[in-house]
């Protein structure tokens, strides 16, 4: 009977405008925990901070700017309705002034007690306080999906630019980089877009561009008429990533210096190699010297497309499910995770390690994902990207590069349906994967059906590994792949 | 025998009057599984709001009723009528409005006939709100299916969901030929004359009905009611060719799902498919020429929704613009529509798509009604009427005996409305004074979550205040603080009460979130009803239910004036 009595008592009460609740939207200078703004911000602008709304708030959404840049403030004036765990509330400033920078749009989230924007007390200071929340904006990362506040800002006015603000828009551009091959084919035709002077794209591949910062006008769309899809506009995010860093590069074999030709290469001079260079192409060489075969298979992908839709969001991405799927083949064939030390026997490999081939600025390498098998495949999303930010900063272990025992090469993102891989010495096979995509297919039962396919390829060590154990390996992952719901156990 | 079933499974005192702890009963003794449904659907789309002002005073009256139709159901008559009349009433159209006004005028002892060219049920049964409502409960299940975020935050696992476009679709159409069969048999069972063909009107109290090439009859009737309803609007310049370009009648025979489909409108209608669509896998544009999306909305509310209903989804819009012009696909093109700047009439975009819904609002639909015969012009295509339905005539005097309801008048498009304005006709033809007060007519919109209100919007009081001279406040509740919205894990969402603070009447009332439609009745109850915000705020609301929500809003209302006598009888309205 208590609880019914005690309706709602342990709730914050609902917001009216009638009580605006007041909260110290702005603090003394001396309260401010970020030290990279003590510096910049000078006493008369105020920053305005993400308010505690209750007791259990950790952070806190931003549902309307009520007042947008430039408006002026009486102090008591709400200014920003902020989303808490329980309710939406104006928060009113403390201060009269002037709203000089949204640090955090509408959409955004931000932890309580970081900065939301600023206020400057004069309109003469409205520009400084915007250079300032520039800078800090891009060297704190505070707000989450906000960061479209540090490009608004930074094109404004072109003056203080500070180096920080430089830096905090790389993106557009790298992306538009990874993307001029694609232009070239783009101009072909487009037939929903009159020769390319209009932009047809689904209203969720749009909002997806948004959020990815993916140039539409550099894609070729493969939905209905050309339009563009989410899925062009997913594939161009995942391929202007890659490119940012690690390309997951080909085989061994297409000389790693063509992935970096394009760039700053001065002709007609003679280059050396690097170390990592010298270490490719004496491996190289070294393959010559192993019987190596090939078998192919064309694999049905669209269940596992279902499901890297659906566990995306946590972060799972493609490499480690094609990895975790190859793994889990591997434990019923073992011999294809084997390999041939002195041309005597054969080794068979305690744990299943998928080195996954990365191409790096100049070269090329291999971070191991060790024991695919056993990992689940949240946990191998993980250290896959653990991995790549350490191939990134060059910090790999050896151990995180040498161990392989078997290796993955896919240029599927870059639209190669199939291409052949050299076998890495020490290894017994390794795969290539190329794209996946839509085919028509003819069924069993007489019908013609559309199938998302891509082709794999394995160059195994003949010694070894024979047609037959590839053919028995193959068709278990494809087995696998076409039906993944055990990749994610 | 089965004039005694239909008499008990779906007699109009059963489903205007019946308490829900009587229809429980009723159910359990009487009715199998289907005619519950019906039941339902006929309580929630038809007669929200009708039963209100009767209940209680007039229900030993019904059950008497009952008995007596039971007794003499072979007779068949329904009132004796008036002298030199075929008939008392006559009303033309039977869609909701009419079933409404048939069924009252038979409680009144009126002897009556309802005339129909096309299927009993009108625009809401067959093609309107009844099966839409089924479509979104298929969306509304799918959504939630679909969420693994949610459903995970439930620690539920669901690996894939998926549906039957035909599936889907049948279900739509047999509730709505549940439905029709309902109201149908309870015409008849209660000896309504179902009279099948166009009615015309002759002349004062004079109408011929009849079928294309059949020989017309011609019937007399102490009094009309015009109910014929409305058809959607479609502007010019658009082609409807039923299959890639449709309008709500073509949609809800949901023949396909489009990948990208473009809605013109984003009111009721265009939002509610927005909400099936997407749910079914389609991404969606909205076209809507005024400069906001959900422009018939509280504007608040409207923004908050707009948070939950489009961004988040597979939506995008243009808002400020017309389709000046819209092709349906064919010789392998696209959908196009070309899109024209609503002020400036100069082109701004075209869009090419799969599918486009023209959910531009409805069109009354007078054809063929003679309106000439009794001097009746329409006014963009209404029938105008005074406060009391009366129609009015080119030199704006009272039509004698004729009155016209519903989507045909304009005066609100909603079926319980059209319900209630028939009650309320019926009413007066019987004699007693009765004005509708269509500000306590509730009206709702069915999405994930769902949106509803009652009165006014908030700038409507502000400007009435401003006019009329007092003040108004305004108070709102969050879902996010409700203990049932956060068990189903649905916090999304708040409620708005518009209030005068010096005498704690209340002016308007806007929910969204969940079950909002559901919700609405205490507030439209208490404005129908005249009930004070200071007098309402002492009613009990069990704990924990989503009324809390309306609870928490009453009670956070703060009105200057003292607690006011309660009513101790219903206000008449």
């Amino acid at each position: 009977m208590a609880g019914l009595l005690n309706i709602g008592t342990s709730f914050i009460p609902s917001s009216s405008t009638s009580k605006l609740l007041r909260y110290p939207s702005s603090l003394p200078p001396a309260n401010r925990n970020n030290p990279s703004n003590r510096t910049l911000i000078q006493a008369k602008i105020r920053e305005i901070f993400m308010p505690a709304l209750s007791s259990t708030m950790t952070e806190g959404k931003i549902v309307s700017w009520v007042k947008s840049e430039g408006d002026k403030l009486a102090k008591g004036e709400s200014v920003v309705v902020v989303e808490s765990d329980k309710a939406d509330m104006d928060v009113e400033t403390f201060y009269d002034g002037y709203l000089a920078a949204i640090m955090v749009e509408e959409g955004g989230v931000a932890a309580v007690g970081s900065a939301i924007a600023l206020l400057a007390e004069t309109e003469e200071e409205i520009a400084e306080a915007r250079s300032k929340a520039n800078s800090s904006s891009s060297s704190s990362s505070s707000s989450s999906s906000s960061s479209a506040s540090s490009s608004t800002v930074a094109s404004k006015p072109p003056q203080e630019k500070t180096p920080e603000a430089v830096a905090s828009s790389p993106a557009p551009s790298l992306s538009k980089q990874a993307s001029a091959p694609s232009v070239v084919a783009a101009s072909s035709v487009h037939p929903a877009s009159e020769g390319g002077k209009r932009i047809v794209a689904s209203p969720y591949a749009k909002k997806l561009a948004k959020e990815l910062k993916v140039d539409l006008g550099s894609l070729v769309g493969s939905g209905p008429m050309g339009r563009i899809v989410a899925k062009d506009v997913e594939a161009a995010a995942a391929a202007a990533v890659l490119t940012e860093s690690p390309k997951p590069a080909a085989s061994p074999a297409p000389s790693p210096a063509k992935v970096s030709t394009t760039p700053g290469i001065e002709l007609g001079t003679v280059v050396p190699f690097t170390t990592m260079q010298g270490a490719v192409s004496r491996n190289m060489v070294q393959s010559l010297t192993v019987p190596t075969f090939r078998v192919g298979y064309t694999i049905t992908t669209d269940a596992l497309d279902q499901l890297y839709k659906k566990i995306k969001s946590k972060g799972v991405t493609m490499t480690a499910l094609l990895a975790k799927a190859t793994a889990l083949a591997l434990v019923k064939h073992p011999v294809v995770n084997s390999s041939c030390r002195d041309g005597k026997s054969f080794t068979y490999n305690s744990s299943i390690n998928i080195a996954v081939a990365v191409a790096m600025d100049g070269g090329l390498i291999t971070p191991v994902l060790q024991d695919a098998d056993k990992l689940d495949i949240y946990s191998l999303s993980r250290k896959w990207k653990e991995l790549v930010d350490k191939a990134r900063a060059k910090q790999l272990q050896p151990h995180e590069y040498n161990t392989g025992t078997f290796t993955l090469s896919n240029l599927g993102m870059f639209g190669v349906d199939r291409f052949d891989a050299i076998l890495p010495p020490g290894t017994g096979a390794i795969m290539a994967v190329g794209a996946s995509q839509p085919t028509v297919v003819a069924t069993k039962d007489g019908r013609i059906g559309m199938k998302s396919q891509m082709q794999v390829n394995v160059t195994a060590d003949h010694r070894i590994i024979y047609g037959a154990d590839l053919a028995a390996f193959l068709q278990t992952l494809a087995n696998i792949i076409e039906d993944p719901k055990d990749l994610t156990f | 025998m089965q004039a005694s079933i239909s008499l008990s499974s779906s007699s109009p005192s059963s489903l205007a009057f019946a308490r829900s702890d009587r229809a429980v009963e009723f159910f359990s003794t009487n009715a199998s599984k289907p005619s519950s449904f019906r039941f339902c659907g006929l309580r929630g789309e038809a007669l929200g709001f009708s039963t209100l002002k009767r209940s209680g005073c007039n229900q030993v009256a019904l059950s008497q009723r009952r008995l007596f139709k039971k007794l003499s159901a072979s007779l068949k008559d329904n009132g004796v009528p008036s002298k030199g009349f075929d008939y008392d009433l006559v009303i033309i159209g039977a869609g909701v409005g009419g079933h409404g006004a048939a069924l009252h005028a038979v409680e009144k002892g009126l002897k009556t006939a309802i005339i129909e060219g096309d299927v009993v049920g009108g625009t809401c049964v067959n093609r309107g709100c009844v099966p839409s409502k089924a479509l979104l409960a298929v969306s509304g299940r799918m959504r939630e299916l679909q969420s693994e975020h949610h459903l995970n935050a439930l620690g539920l696992q669901v690996s894939s969901a998926g549906y039957d476009r035909q599936g889907v679709a049948d279900h739509a159409n047999n509730l709505a030929t549940k439905i029709r069969n309902n109201l149908t048999n309870s015409l008849k069972a209660l000896g309504v004359d179902i009279l099948t063909g166009v009615g015309t009107i002759l002349g004062p109290q004079k109408v011929k009905y009849g079928k294309a090439g059949f020989s017309d009859n011609v019937i007399t009737a102490k009094d009309i009611i015009i109910a014929t309803g409305s058809v959607p609007f479609v502007p010019k310049g658009i082609e409807v060719d039923g299959k890639t370009v449709i309008t709500s009648d073509h949609a809800l025979k949901l023949e396909f799902i489009p990948d990208w489909i473009a809605i013109v409108g984003s009111g009721y209608i265009g939002l509610e498919f927005s909400d099936v669509y997407t749910a079914l896998g389609s991404e969606v544009t909205f076209i809507e020429a005024l400069d906001q999306l959900m422009p018939g909305f509280d504007p608040e509310i409207g923004k908050s929704a707009q948070r939950v209903l489009i961004n988040p989804r597979k939506i995008d819009y243009h808002t400020g613009v017309f389709a000046s012009k819209i092709i349906p696909a064919r010789d392998g093109k696209p959908v196009t529509i070309e899109l024209i700047d609503a002020k400036t009439k100069e082109p701004r975009d075209t869009l090419e798509v799969d599918a486009a819904l023209i959910a531009t609002g409805r069109a009354p639909f007078t054809k063929g009604l003679g309106l000439d015969n009794i001097n009746v012009e329409t006014q963009r295509g209404f029938v105008p009427v005074d406060e009391c339905m009366r129609v009015i005539d080119k030199n704006g005097k009272l039509v004698p005996h004729v009155y016209c309801i519903g989507d045909a008048n304009g005066k609100m498009m909603l079926a319980h409305a059209a319900s209630a304005q028939g009650i309320s006709v019926v009413e007066q033809v019987s004699g007693k004074d009765h004005v509708l007060n269509h500000l306590s007519i509730p009206a709702a919109c069915f999405t994930h979550p769902e949106i509803s209100f009652v009165g006014l919007t908030e700038p409507q009081a502000r400007e009435r205040a401003e006019k009329e001279g007092y003040e108004i406040s305004i108070t709102k509740t969050s879902f996010k603080a409700n203990t049932k919205a956060l068990a189903e894990n649905e916090g999304e969402g708040l409620a708005k009460l518009i209030y005068r603070p010096d005498t704690g009447e209340i002016l308007g009332v806007h929910i969204f979130g969940l079950h909002a439609a559901d919700l609405i009745h205490e507030a439209s109850n208490a404005i129908a009803l005249g009930t004070r915000i200071q007098d309402i705020k002492f009613a009990v609301h069990a704990h924990p239910t989503l009324s809390e929500v309306l609870d928490e809003l009453f009670k956070s209302a703060k009105v200057n004036s003292g607690v006011s006598n309660p009513v101790k009888e219903p206000v008449a309205i």
